[in-house]
């Protein structure tokens, strides 16, 4: 949006959103804190299962190519265009696409973190911990990118999407089945083997899946 | 109000509704068993591979056995 339409609508449009965001955490996190844990750890372990596994499908079939590996050059070059296409309104002195589309962006994908963050952070008791992670993270994001300055498109973005995948799929197994009022054998110790076994079933099904289309052609 | 309902849909079941059926479906037979003396920790796993298996080879099926879309 900056490049295409300009930089002060879709700064104002990131902006707005970082400060609708902070304001659903701000409401929502002390409010999950009242929830009884089983049923938090039901709710959330059922949701990060089917995130989880959305996430998955997608890396299993592009990893076995069934689906397309996303070609960011193309994307960008495609929305890019888009965005000059569009007619331009002004509202309180802002174009108003450039905002939109920047505050959806900046506010949906804020919320699936922030999502994750507060779940992770209410079922382990930490909120302020995970917080900190989520930070640390951003910093290692932004040094790597200024540090490496590569394209986009040099992102492994499969491998890190089915890497995401596995972790939220292997919590949402582990928490979703507690809240539902098992006993995981060995209590916590078990996380590593839910963890395992979704990694080797996934790798499993990349290579299958990679066989059948290996017939097929 | 449609959008809202579409984008909650799409955000939280996705591509393939049967996933999220499935795994409601394995909480509830996993919620069961656990009321009982019989282990119920196997269950979620075992399910969430047969779904997952399930809906991938739902893509990768010949073309004339895929539903219409």
């Amino acid at each position: 949006m900056g490049l295409t339409r300009g930089w002060r609508p879709a700064l104002v449009g990131a902006g707005a959103a970082t400060v609708a965001l902070a304001a659903i955490v701000a409401a929502l996190g002390p409010a999950l804190t009242v929830i009884p844990i089983e049923v938090l750890r039901l709710v959330v372990g059922a949701l990060l299962l089917v995130f989880g596994l959305q996430w998955l499908r997608k890396a299993i079939l592009r990893a076995s190519g069934w689906r397309a590996i996303r070609d960011e050059n193309a994307v960008f070059a495609r929305e890019r265009a888009e965005a000059a296409s569009a007619p331009r309104v002004e509202h309180a002195g802002l174009d108003w696409y450039a905002f939109t589309i920047s505050f959806k962006g900046v506010l949906l994908e804020g919320l699936e973190v922030a999502f994750i963050v507060l779940t992770f952070g209410s079922t382990q008791g930490s909120i302020p911990l995970a917080a900190l992670g989520a930070g640390a993270a951003v910093v290692l994001v932004v040094a790597t990118g200024l540090v490496v300055r590569e394209p986009l498109s040099r992102v492994p973005e499969n491998t890190l999407a089915f890497a995401v995948g596995v972790m939220l799929t292997t919590f949402g197994i582990f928490w979703g089945a507690e809240g539902a009022g098992v006993d995981w054998p060995g209590g916590d110790a078990s996380l590593p083997g839910v963890l395992a076994f979704v990694l080797l079933i996934s790798l499993g099904f990349v290579t299958a899946l990679r066989r059948r289309r290996l017939a097929i052609a | 109000m449609k959008r809202f309902a579409t984008f909650w849909w799409d955000f939280v079941v996705g591509d393939d509704w049967r996933v999220a059926v499935g795994i409601v479906v394995a909480f509830g037979l996993t919620a069961l068993l656990a009321a009982t003396s019989i282990p119920a920790w196997w269950v979620l796993p075992l399910a969430v591979a047969a779904v997952l298996w399930l809906s991938l080879r739902r893509v990768v099926r010949p073309p004339d056995r895929n539903e219409p879309t």
